[in-house]
């Protein structure tokens, strides 16, 4: 990890609620590591955290709207070595309570996600989510 | 994601390319379970696959208990870095 991945960064960027939109997803969190020169095993990770929280926001926010025109955004902020990765979308409330992997005899596409999130990330957090926005998320990863 | 299916007599190798996420994971499932579902041996080689999440594991996952069911093979081949990377952290859940 090079020095500028100590510097302060932030950048964000809006996304379609899709399943189609993961891949933009992704490009958009290897364009920002690229500058913060995070490492790629890291970066492999966090890019796999960060689309498996997208893909909960597709496939349980906006379980009932397929097709919504609603858009999620997501932040990368970098602050003191102190990776910071904000998620805001105005699909139904989650239950942070509720929030947690399956079982393995009941694995369905996207089971495995929060597993992942929470085996890479240092913190996974629900905050209030400040309108318009109804749901918030952060991930943390210390440098 | 692109495919390629090989015949080689009962055997069937599937081969996948790009990118496994839950956009694509319906085409990766529907190309590998009727064959697995029609008794066909599979072999599914992910060599050229850059990047898997836990939809694509999740195929995995259904292929091999459809095999089982079928009483008939499902072996993973060839491993991209990748897939060899999120497999492994898989596997601590699993």
């Amino acid at each position: 990890m090079s020095e500028l991945a100590h510097t302060n960064h932030t950048e964000k960027k809006d996304f379609l609620v899709r399943s189609s939109s993961l891949k933009d997803v992704r490009s958009f969190c290897r364009e920002v590591f690229e500058k913060l020169h995070i490492d790629q095993n890291l970066k492999d990770e966090l890019v796999l955290a960060i689309a498996e929280a997208a893909q909960n926001i597709v496939k349980h926010a906006y379980k009932d709207a397929p097709d919504t025109e609603d858009k999620m955004v997501v932040q990368i902020s970098c602050k003191d070595s102190k990776l910071q990765i904000g998620f805001y979308d105005m699909g139904t409330p989650v239950d942070p309570g509720k929030v947690k992997h399956r079982e393995i005899d009941n694995v369905k596409p996207g089971g495995l996600g929060t597993f992942f999130i929470q085996q890479i990330m240092d913190a996974v957090e629900f905050k209030d989510g400040k309108k318009p926005w109804i749901n918030h998320l952060v991930l943390t990863k210390q440098l | 994601m692109t495919y390629k299916v090989e015949e080689i007599d009962t055997k069937r190798v599937v081969h996948l390319n790009g990118e496994i996420d839950m956009d694509v994971a319906d085409k990766a499932r529907q190309t590998i379970l009727p064959l697995i579902e029609a008794g066909h041996e599979v072999h599914l080689n992910l060599s050229k696959v850059e990047y898997m999440d836990s939809s694509g594991i999740s195929v995995l996952i259904e292929s091999k208990k459809l095999s089982e069911k079928k009483n008939t093979k499902f072996e993973l081949v060839e491993v991209s870095k990748p897939v060899e990377k999120v497999l492994a952290m898989a596997r601590k859940f699993l």
